[in-house]
């Protein structure tokens, strides 16, 4: 009996470690840049983590700050056809532009796997029924505003249609500025670059003005709605919103913000968590909401829709393996820890019900349909043109905000640029 | 006469400079002539496809942003290189002059010029920032605005912004290229030209002046052809931005973010042939005059 049990030990550990043995192979991960906060420090720890746990190696690759950077980075070991990087972290823009180099993850995720995951994400990474890449974190525009000062000017609720946040700005605005000389009703991104057209698809696509190029790739974008909601913009500029906000990235909108300069601003998670930091202005005044409606039957909320994905490179040498570090960082666990340590959103359903994750981020728990929800840029359907398509989009919306062109001429001009780029 | 053994030697002694200047010159250079003939990206995703002069017709005829960005390079180049000169040349005459501490001042005029682009452009752009900036702060309280102005963000003050970074930068190359001519010139001319009764300005114009011609040709060149590839203060202050896209930026964008590598080098050509343009007529204009004295 007892030899028996030996045997079967033995022969047990044997398997084991010949399986571990087979498998010990080292998967090259290049990943968040380890020169800005926490993310890539994080990414790493984790990635040697499961190394550890399954007895291969993991090296990891830094890679620059800025995301154009990195693409042009990426796309010279694409290019190459180098097997020399296994796993990419990718912007969720990049899929039309990846698809070429990626494997199709279908093949190492089960239906029921890939269910547990945001739907509109997977969609979005999914290019002529591929699934180029796992979603990592996600994230979304949202709207911070001054909890004390709605009080103060008497608004029980944070807007909820861009007429009411105008009326509710203005208000304050007044009343603030007779102590704060520099204090703006609203601030948001509005400087041209990749920014910019996060912000106007919201603006354009809760007013019923479409996503810029629908998902069979006709342009939409010239319509009344569109045209309509730029206006509305152009009108804050210099009114709720200061005049260089034409110049604005996210980070001088939450310098403003979180100076105590603003009552509202729309920016992505990241400013919640520095907002409430100790040394800030605002800590434990503000709160975050969905982003207001447009006006009319037409208007909805919207969030547009960013985050990072994983995505397996086609020229690995052991995609399997390398698909197994992916299905490992985008597990419940690893998720978890990133919600709950670093505040950034899981991309599965479930845990935004999560206790421990709750108990970190409050929000988290209202905003789950705003998430769910969230817009993705045209990036689907324009494919490796996209930041082509963007940057024409950008430059109309640049235009007719600071009032170089008129709405209608700006966005006139940008559909039939875009259709031309797409032909 | 060389012998035939020293021609050798010579051809022998020159080889490596030529392999090294033909591999990292000659040959990304003929690259960029290559595929600017070819309808290409830069990852090859798919194979590249000759179009011949298609390219280059789009460029002339069609191109509107390129056409922008040219019409902003030119402007940058002309004001900021004007203003340099003008201000250069102020300068590096004081400086020229004797006084106590010319010592320090001569270093601490330096210190724009030591300063990288990258670091001093974010510094600008907080100083600039319409509402924190130091200079929006300063303006308003002496009164010199009436509120505060958004310089980065109205396209009619973004480019000129960019230009008095850029004077603010290199007016100190200038003063020291231009101060190295002033040195050059013999103090004695100067003394006969007072024993004549000449007064200070009609020295300038006929003594200091000609004389400087030579160098102050030398810093024009260098100058112009650094602002006409004016890339890094419009990057790191604005980004890309019709009102301030000049034409490197525009080639990085084809290039890098449109991964547009046959139109890219199209453009890259472009600019090589806009220098050579610029090159050309200094050389006629003011280079002709200099060479023969």
């Amino acid at each position: 009996m007892k030899s028996k049990w030996l045997a079967g030990a033995l022969a047990l550990t044997l398997a084991v470690g010949g399986a571990s043995l087979a498998q010990g192979v080292t998967i090259r991960l290049a990943g968040d840049s380890t020169a800005v906060g926490e993310g890539g420090r994080w990414m790493k720890a984790k990635a040697e983590e499961w190394a550890q746990k399954t007895g291969n190696k993991v090296e990891y690759i830094d890679s620059p700050a800025d995301t154009n950077d990195r693409l042009a980075l990426y796309q010279q070991y694409w290019a190459a056809k180098s097997p020399d990087v296994d796993v990419y972290m990718i912007d969720v823009i990049w899929p039309g532009i990846v698809a070429p180099h990626a494997a199709d993850l279908n093949q190492f995720f089960s239906k029921e796997e890939i269910a547990q995951f945001f739907p509109r994400i997977i969609e979005n990474n999914t290019i002529k029924g591929k699934l180029t890449s796992m979603p990592f974190f996600t994230d979304a525009g949202l709207l911070y505003y001054r909890t004390d000062l709605l009080q103060k000017y008497g608004f029980k609720a944070p807007p909820k249609t861009w007429t009411e946040l105008s009326q509710q700005a203005q208000k304050i605005q007044a009343g603030e500025r007779a102590t704060n000389k520099d204090f703006w009703g609203f601030v948001f991104q509005g400087k041209a670059y990749e920014g910019l057209t996060c912000d106007a698809l919201e603006w354009i696509y809760s007013n019923g003005g479409g996503t810029i190029v629908d998902p069979e790739g006709k342009v939409t974008l010239n319509n009344a709605n569109a045209i309509a909601a730029l206006n509305m913009v152009k009108g804050w500029i210099g009114k709720i919103a200061p005049p260089g906000v034409t110049s604005y990235a996210e980070e001088e909108a939450r310098n403003a913000f979180q100076a105590g300069n603003a009552a509202f601003m729309r920016n992505w998670p990241y400013a919640y968590s520095l907002g409430q930091s100790e040394g800030s202005a605002v800590k434990g005044k503000f709160a975050v909401t969905v982003l207001p409606k447009g006006a009319g039957s037409e208007g909805r909320n919207a969030a547009t829709l960013g985050g990072w994905q994983l995505m397996v490179s086609a020229y690995s040498k052991n995609q399997k393996v390398a698909a197994e570090l992916v299905k490992y960082l985008t597990s419940v666990e690893v998720q978890k820890d990133n919600a709950v340590s670093l505040s950034r959103l899981p991309t599965r359903p479930a845990l935004y019900n999560d206790k421990d994750v709750l108990a970190k981020n409050p929000w988290f728990k209202d905003l789950l349909p705003v998430f769910q929800n969230a817009v993705s840029r045209p990036s689907g359907p324009a494919g490796s043109k996209y930041n082509q398509v963007s940057e024409t989009f950008w430059t109309a919306v640049h235009d007719s905000i600071t009032g170089t062109a008129s709405a209608a001429q700006a966005v006139r001009d940008a559909a039939a640029k875009i259709t031309r780029i797409l032909r | 006469m060389l012998t035939l053994r020293q021609t050798r030697l010579a051809w022998i002694l020159v080889i490596p400079t030529l392999l090294v200047v033909a591999f990292v010159a000659g040959y990304p250079l003929a690259q960029v002539f290559y595929y600017s003939f070819f309808k290409a990206d830069i990852a090859f995703v798919d194979q590249p496809k000759f179009i011949g002069l298609q390219n280059y017709i789009y460029l002339i005829t069609q191109d509107s942003d390129f056409r922008g960005a040219l019409w902003n390079t030119l402007r940058f180049t002309f004001v900021s290189v004007f203003l340099e000169t003008v201000l250069g040349l102020a300068i590096a005459l004081i400086i020229n002059s004797n006084f106590a501490g010319r010592g320090i001042v001569r270093t601490a005029i330096l210190i724009p010029w030591a300063i990288p682009t990258v670091v001093s452009a974010q510094m600008w752009k907080w100083m600039l920032n319409d509402i924190y900036g130091v200079i929006n702060v300063i303006g308003v309280n002496l009164h010199l605005f009436s509120q505060k102005i958004a310089f980065l963000a109205n396209p009619h003050t973004v480019l000129w912004a960019m230009v008095a970074v850029d004077v603010w930068k290199t007016t100190p190359f200038m003063a020291l290229l231009l101060l190295a001519g002033l040195q050059l010139i013999p103090a004695d001319i100067y003394e006969a030209a007072d024993i004549d009764g000449a007064n200070r300005w009609q020295q300038f114009w006929t003594l200091t002046l000609p004389l400087l011609t030579p160098a102050l040709v030398v810093a024009l060149i260098f100058r112009t052809l650094d602002a006409l590839r004016v890339f890094d203060v419009i990057f790191v202050m604005v980004g890309v931005n019709t009102a301030t896209r000049s034409l490197a930026i525009y080639n990085r964008q084809t290039l890098i973010d449109f991964q547009d590598l046959g139109y890219g080098s199209t453009i890259s050509v472009a600019i090589l042939v806009l220098i050579f343009i610029f090159v050309l007529v200094y050389m006629r204009l003011v280079g002709g005059p200099s060479r023969e004295n």
